[in-house]
């Protein structure tokens, strides 16, 4: 008995000791963990910093040499010829037609798409539709840029408009709508489908069609949802670079005519980088200055849609 | 007076006559995104499939269109997935499990969470402008695979980190709670249960990533992958070009035979895509299926 | 024993008596036509059945409680009257509910016409996210309404007795509401388009019993131009404010049944089903 005692003694010590040495060892050890994961994490703040540093580092340097009025108000944008001017104005437009022709396409129809897919198609018919608008979400933008150049600009505006060019805003605009359709109607389905059931229940029992439940409840009770995901769509409007390098034209061009080519902010920094433009000249630092005009659109929108999704989410969580 | 007018029944139609068109409208909208993946598909099999074949993916570029072939960018890319996952996964996974499983509810957690909800939706050339700027210039890795994994890892970050986040919290909190009471520690706890439990969905998270990164060019362009690139890469450090590069430098000329050379190149850029995609989901189901036991 | 307390319950009253309690009799109402009423329904959902054989009257000035325990059917019931499971996939009648000489669910029978003139109030307050008037002027607009929209508001928030109490704050958000002005603002809001009948599925479970009183007091009032039928989990609810009350019992395999239908005070009193006794004398359910 006794030594049977003893036995299971020892084995339950075997498990139990742990002596102060390895206690203090895993705390280490976690306290190390703790650490290395909050770097992960910091390593996202890092990459906010360098932007913001690089960017910013470069446009002052610019702005010692180009007055910011200048910048902002000259209508003609020549860095690489001379008499140079430096009018972000041209780039600026050649960039919001082309996000305006693609809002003028995507959002009508993603959200369209959107109120069918939540308020019309039975569930098997939205299991085979949104898989294909994920794909579409999918495919690399200089498929699309290839595709608006050589389908769309040949075979429909051209056909269309006869006399157009072959670079043209309006085939870079189409496509760019195209591109981010499954954004709008992604997010404008998931606002709506956070609208309570029983608000659907009380307009139908109240007499109305479907239709008029999804136009006069659902929308309205999802509007901020809905348009956060505009401007969220908007923003990569902006952002996107390879469509509209390949197909939107590579001069500046300030017109509102879509069927004229123009140059985007984003084609513009990617002609530079394609050229031979040495690094530390005043002509490369252009890059950064419309780089930095760039970032802060863009980052002023997704704030923007940020803020109403979060709105939106304290209504209706 | 009263809300029962005479004309209801006439309007009730009109109210109808309404909704059917408004239904046929949706209906041909969702159609509109459906219409135009396949119009794409089409005119891409159609301009491109004559051109593929074991030649063009063995060959290199070329002045003669009909002598070029992918071999560099297809290497090219190969490279650079591999060194973009192996940067961005443990990094954004980490990031995720700091988040979601140590972080503490406090204004820093959420500047940081925010922060990365912003950076996603940052302009990849901007990424690209950082990159050049950082990783060639600064860190002097010239312009190597290894400056454009890292400016790539930087931008697919935010994608794993939320999708990994998502993951993680959809394992529910008993399996934690249980680990916890039998004096599991933290990190016994989260890498011996949670993690695993959450594996599928981090799986999803990274080949999105993975995806968005071998489809994207402004970056590479910035970072000055080579238009033409007459060898594969031994190394890290050395120069090279990727699919989308090839692709945009022959789209971008006006001859006809370049055309069908860049169609080409979608096509094998397209199925690498399927092939990781499906690839995924197989195992992303065979993780999903072990762990339901 | 059990007769005296089926006694107390029919004879429970309320603590504040509206003054149309006293003027009418419970019993033998003048002239109450059937305004509405279900013949033999049975109703699935896909392959379960959910009611079977169920026939009730639904009598014009009167107030009609569907009482019996829970998942006994009694919400599908009162929802097949304005053809409101239609909105559930797999949903199937057998049987004719009639109304104004017609069976709503025959072949060309549009449930929006059918909802227009059966209103409804649910269990929960759902009132819109928009301003009080919005609310109530919701179903008149939607039905293409010409005319003053504002009268309509106005007689509709007094019928349901809230007028006094939001009229200075028509264009306020409904939300800030209480639950229960919440609820009586759903019911102006089924009042504006003038229905014929008013089913209320539960309404009073979600408020609280000050405002539970209230809308019972605006129950009794309604009567006087309105058929209402009410779904009720309480049975001292129905004693106090029903004319009629109908029984329903879920069978072994699941389906409902209405087992007893008359005058609440008989119901309650003088059974003629067992299973109605035991359940009002609370041996379950």
């Amino acid at each position: 008995m006794a030594v049977r005692a003893t036995e299971a003694q020892t084995s339950v010590s075997r498990i139990r000791r742990r002596g102060p040495l390895e206690a203090r060892l895993r705390h280490g050890r976690e306290a190390a963990v703790h650490g290395a994961l909050f770097l992960c994490a910091f390593v996202s703040v890092f990459t906010t910093l360098a932007i913001i540093a690089t960017l910013l580092e470069e446009t002052v340097g610019f702005f010692r040499e180009v007055s910011i009025v200048d910048f902002l108000t000259d209508t003609k944008w020549t860095p690489q010829f001379k008499p140079q001017h430096f009018g972000i104005l041209s780039l600026l437009a050649g960039t919001l037609l082309v996000a305006i022709g693609a809002a003028a396409v995507a959002l009508p129809v993603g959200l369209l798409t959107a109120i069918f897919l939540s308020e019309y198609a039975p569930s098997w018919l939205r299991s085979v539709v949104k898989p294909v608008l994920e794909v579409l979400a999918g495919i690399p933008t200089v498929v699309l840029g290839f595709f608006a150049l050589t389908f769309v600009s040949e075979d429909v505006i051209q056909v269309l408009f006869p006399g157009t060019k072959i670079f043209n805003a309006a085939s870079a605009a189409i496509v760019v709508g195209i591109m981010i359709i499954p954004m709008v109607a992604s997010l404008s389905e998931d606002a709506m489908a956070a609208v309570p059931y029983s608000l659907r229940e009380g307009a139908y029992a109240l007499g109305s069609t479907r239709y008029e439940v999804a136009l006069r409840v659902v929308v309205p009770a999802a509007l901020s949802g809905i348009v956060a995901s505009f401007i969220l769509a908007i923003s990569r409007a902006i952002g996107e670079t390879m469509i509209v390098t390949l197909a939107a034209g590579a001069t500046p061009n300030l017109t509102w005519d879509p069927l004229q080519s123009v140059q985007t902010m984003t084609a513009y920094i990617v002609q530079v980088s394609l050229g031979d433009t040495p690094q530390g000249s005043l002509e490369f630092r252009t890059i950064f200055a419309v780089g930095m005009t760039l970032f802060l659109m863009t980052l002023a929108m997704n704030i923007a849609s940020q803020y109403l999704l979060q709105r939106f989410r304290e209504v209706y969580e | 007076m009263t809300v029962t007018q005479a004309g209801f029944r006439r309007r009730l139609l009109a109210r109808k006559a309404t909704a059917v068109g408004f239904v046929i409208l949706a209906i041909a909208a969702t159609g509109v995104g459906i219409a135009a993946l396949a119009v794409l598909m089409v005119d891409l099999t159609r301009e491109g499939i004559g051109r593929v074949s074991w030649d063009f993916i063995n060959a290199f570029p070329s002045r003669k269109p009909e002598e070029a072939g992918i071999k560099a960018a297809l290497w090219g890319t190969i490279w650079m997935m591999g060194l973009t996952a192996a940067f961005a996964i443990p990094i954004g996974v980490g990031a995720a499990i700091y988040l979601e499983e140590y972080a503490p509810k406090n204004w820093l957690t959420r500047v940081i969470q925010t922060n990365i909800a912003n950076l996603a939706g940052v302009p990849s050339i901007v990424y690209g402008i950082l990159g050049l700027t950082l990783f060639v210039r600064a860190m002097e890795l010239g312009r190597s695979l290894l400056a454009g994994s890292l400016t790539m890892a930087l931008l697919v970050l935010p994608i794993v980190i939320i999708a990994s986040q998502e993951a993680l919290r959809a394992v529910p909190g008993s399996i934690r709670e249980a680990a916890f009471a039998v004096g599991a520690s933290r990190w016994q706890v989260v890498s011996r249960q949670v993690v695993p439990a959450a594996l599928p969905g981090m799986l999803t998270g990274i080949i999105l990533a993975l995806s968005r990164a071998i489809g994207e060019t402004a970056p590479m362009i910035m970072i000055g992958a080579l238009l033409f690139v007459p060898f594969t890469p031994d190394g890290p450090l050395d120069r090279f070009t990727v699919l989308p590069i090839q692709i945009f430098n022959w789209a971008a000329r006006p001859q006809d035979e370049f055309r069908v050379n860049a169609a080409a190149g979608i096509i094998v850029l397209l199925a690498v895509l399927l092939t990781m995609n499906a690839a995924a989901i197989i195992l992303r189901n065979r993780l999903q299926a072990r762990s339901r036991g | 024993m059990i007769r005296e307390r089926l006694q107390e319950i029919a004879n429970e009253r309320p603590v504040v008596a509206p003054a149309q309690r006293d003027a009418e009799p419970m019993s033998a109402p003048a002239a109450a036509e059937t305004v509405a009423e279900a013949r033999h329904l049975s109703v699935w959902y896909g392959d379960f059945q959910a009611l079977r054989d169920v026939s009730l009257s639904v009598l014009g000035r009167r107030i009609t409680a569907i009482i019996g325990p829970s998942g006994c059917g009694k919400s599908t019931l009162i929802r097949c009257f304005n053809r409101m499971n239609d909105l559930i996939p797999g949903f199937r009648t057998d049987g004719e509910v009639q109304f104004e000489g017609r069976n709503i669910y025959a072949r060309g029978v549009d449930p929006v016409e059918v909802r227009r003139r059966i209103g409804m109030v649910f269990q929960k307050p759902n009132p819109f996210p928009k301003s009080i008037s919005e609310n109530v002027a919701f179903g008149a607009r939607v039905n293409g309404y010409v005319g003053r929209l504002d009268e309509i508001v106005e007689r509709a928030l007094r019928q349901a007795a809230l007028w006094d109490e939001v009229k200075d704050k028509l264009h306020k958000n409904a939300l800030t509401l209480s639950g229960g002005q919440q609820q009586r603002l759903c019911i102006a809001r089924a009042l504006a388009i003038e229905p014929e009948v008013i089913l209320m599925d539960e309404p009073c479970s979600a408020l609280d019993p000050v405002a539970t009183l209230k809308i019972e007091d605006l129950m009794r009032d309604l009567i006087r131009s309105y058929a209402i039928v009410i779904v009720t989990h309480n049975m001292q609810q129905a004693a106090r404010v029903a004319d009629y009350s109908a029984v329903m019992m879920m069978a072994p395999d699941r389906a409902g049944e209405m087992i007893e239908c008359g005058l609440t005070r008989e119901v309650f009193t003088n059974p003629t089903d067992k299973r109605t006794e035991d359940y009002i004398t609370g041996r379950f359910g």
